[in-house]
């Protein structure tokens, strides 16, 4: 047999897509994965925006509009980073990955597939998170294009970040059932510290401090300052949407992201014998 | 050319050699038996073949690429049955052997996958809600969708009942019958009589015996049993020389019950891996 007499190898790209629509398929599919992990986010927005109905002295928008703004950054985290950690940590216990190293699919189209799933599930999950937003809270979507392009960048950095992130730490479960457990950690302290699940008057300084460091602050801020009148800036912790400051972290946790992902992925399950 | 070669295979985890030294050629078209008990080094063999293990030592040539640097043309010509794989749960039967089939260069047809395989009745079927016999025939399926030269089978007939083995060893027969090699690992010695050209036996980490599945470890002249029964009772001789007694208990009249039995692959598999005192 001459080379030219074999066909050539499916592209990378063709396979990852093909991949994507096969992981959109089974992630909606699975009835448990639609209902706790892309529903729960505004099944919480709905609680604590019917349980918080005061607003702050003087503020443009009562809290359940804080709340619908800054818990886009929630369907992201359980979208990007809990579902893709969660995910990787099963096809690697299942045989996913085994079976497809024994294939010609690239690792790149492994990730591309994921790439797939996870930009479908977040777009799915924050429009089902602004639907609620505006029909239960009266959350009004901006007109102005520049704040659309603010969410765009937004967006796109805190998912990639996010998708990254969950990568790396699928690495860390044992097994995809202790994934969840571990993985659930890291998101509800943050969304707590982060001023996510409640009012950021309210949190202590020193946690406000921590928080910073991590990107789930910086997203919420962000997308309040997409969603909430300019005024409503006052309530940050610096007084500020600091539009500069959140690309910088974003974007360096997308580096850090990639790092950790570069050195830590496995194809497969640790040997225990 | 041979479609697997190995001279010297060595591989250890840690203190414990699984394997040491296994020399091992199959040629192409062929349908190759390893048997062994558990922990023998069956697995750790299959698994540097296939690619999924670095080695220790020894030299590894599988379709004349060492697979330890192989590449995706290489990964399309081999096919493999895993042995415990539960993944694409909330896929169907006909989507996910449709996916892999988009992975190969030259897949075979879908639907003859599907039919070839027994599946036809749940092709629609989502993959979790089909029993382990069943759930064993797609990992087949997505074994040979990408036709491959080379087939690794590990005990691909655990769960199966006794109907959906026979089918499955039509198909295996269809499959080196279009000349595809097959390696197969298995418990079932009736499994490997019936569909192996030649055998090896693994055990502590080395091969103590390989031919064919009537020779192998001196079956073919090892003493067979003769027994009848007469007026006095039932009789049984292990004789060198089978043909020399029925001849001679032909001479006699109110014979009955006459068997010779050459020892089964079963008994001298017993015997290789020691298990018999």
């Amino acid at each position: 047999m001459t080379a030219a007499t074999l066909s050539p190898l499916p592209s990378t790209l063709r396979t990852g897509l093909a991949r994507g629509g096969a992981e959109v398929r089974m992630f909606f599919r699975a009835k448990e994965a639609v209902i706790f992990t892309f529903c729960f986010p505004a099944f919480v927005l709905l609680l604590l925006g019917s349980i918080f109905t005061e607003s702050d002295p003087g503020a443009a928008a009562p809290m359940s509009q804080v709340f619908a703004a800054g818990m886009i950054a929630y369907g992201i985290l359980s979208t990007a980073f809990t579902s893709v950690g969660v995910g990787i940590a099963a096809d690697r216990e299942d045989g996913t990955l085994k079976r497809l190293r024994g294939t010609p699919v690239t690792m790149a189209s492994y990730f591309i597939g994921k790439i797939v799933l996870v930009a479908v599930a977040t777009l799915a999950e924050v429009a089902l998170l602004l639907a609620v937003g505006v029909f239960a809270f009266g959350l009004e979507l901006p007109t102005d294009p520049g704040r659309w392009w603010t969410f765009a960048w937004i967006l796109a950095l805190s998912v990639i970040a996010c998708t990254l992130l969950g990568i790396s730490a699928s690495s860390l479960a044992r097994s995809s059932r202790s994934a969840a457990a571990v993985l659930n950690l890291p998101v509800i302290a943050l969304q707590f510290s982060s001023g996510i699940f409640v009012a950021i008057s309210t949190l202590p300084k020193a946690m406000l401090d921590i928080a910073a460091f991590f990107p789930v602050r910086w997203m919420g801020q962000g997308f309040r300052s997409v969603f909430l009148p300019d005024s409503m800036a006052a309530g940050e912790v610096a007084g500020s949407w600091e539009p500069g400051m959140t690309a910088l972290v974003l974007g360096a946790w997308c580096v850090i992201g990639l790092v950790l992902c570069l050195t830590t992925f496995r194809w497969t399950e640790r040997r225990t014998g | 050319m041979n479609a697997i070669e190995v001279r010297e295979l060595r591989k250890s985890y840690g203190d414990h050699v699984a394997v040491r030294g296994i020399d091992l050629t199959v040629a192409e078209g062929e349908v190759f038996a390893l048997l062994g008990p558990n922990g023998a080094g069956k697995t750790t063999t299959t698994e540097v073949l296939e690619g999924y293990r670095a080695r220790d030592g020894g030299d590894v040539r599988v379709l004349g690429q060492d697979p330890a640097s192989a590449g995706r043309r290489w990964r399309a010509d081999i096919g493999i049955v895993l042995q415990t794989a539960t993944d694409a749960a909330e896929l169907s039967v006909r989507e996910t052997v449709r996916q892999f089939a988009g992975y190969y260069p030259d897949p075979r047809d879908v639907e003859e996958v599907i039919d070839l395989c027994g599946l036809t009745a749940k092709a629609g079927a989502r993959v979790q809600s089909l029993s382990g016999g069943q759930r064993r025939r797609v990992d087949v399926a997505l074994g040979i969708i990408g036709r491959p030269r080379l087939l690794f089978l590990d005990e691909p007939t655990t769960g199966f009942d006794p109907e959906a083995r026979r089918q499955f060893w039509e198909l295996v027969r269809t499959l080196s019958r279009e000349g595809t090699t097959i390696l197969l690992t298995t418990h079932y010695l009736d499994e490997a009589e019936a569909l192996a050209d030649r055998l090896a036996v693994i055990a502590a980490g080395r091969i103590v015996a390989e031919g064919t599945p009537s020779t192998l470890g001196g079956r073919d002249s090892a003493p067979a049993t003769v027994s009848w029964r007469d007026g006095d009772g039932a009789h049984e001789v292990r004789t060198v020389d089978p043909i020399g007694t029925v001849v001679n208990l032909a001479r006699h009249t109110g014979i009955s019950g006459l068997q010779v039995r050459q020892p089964s692959l079963e008994d001298i598999y017993l015997d290789l891996i020691g298990a018999k005192a």
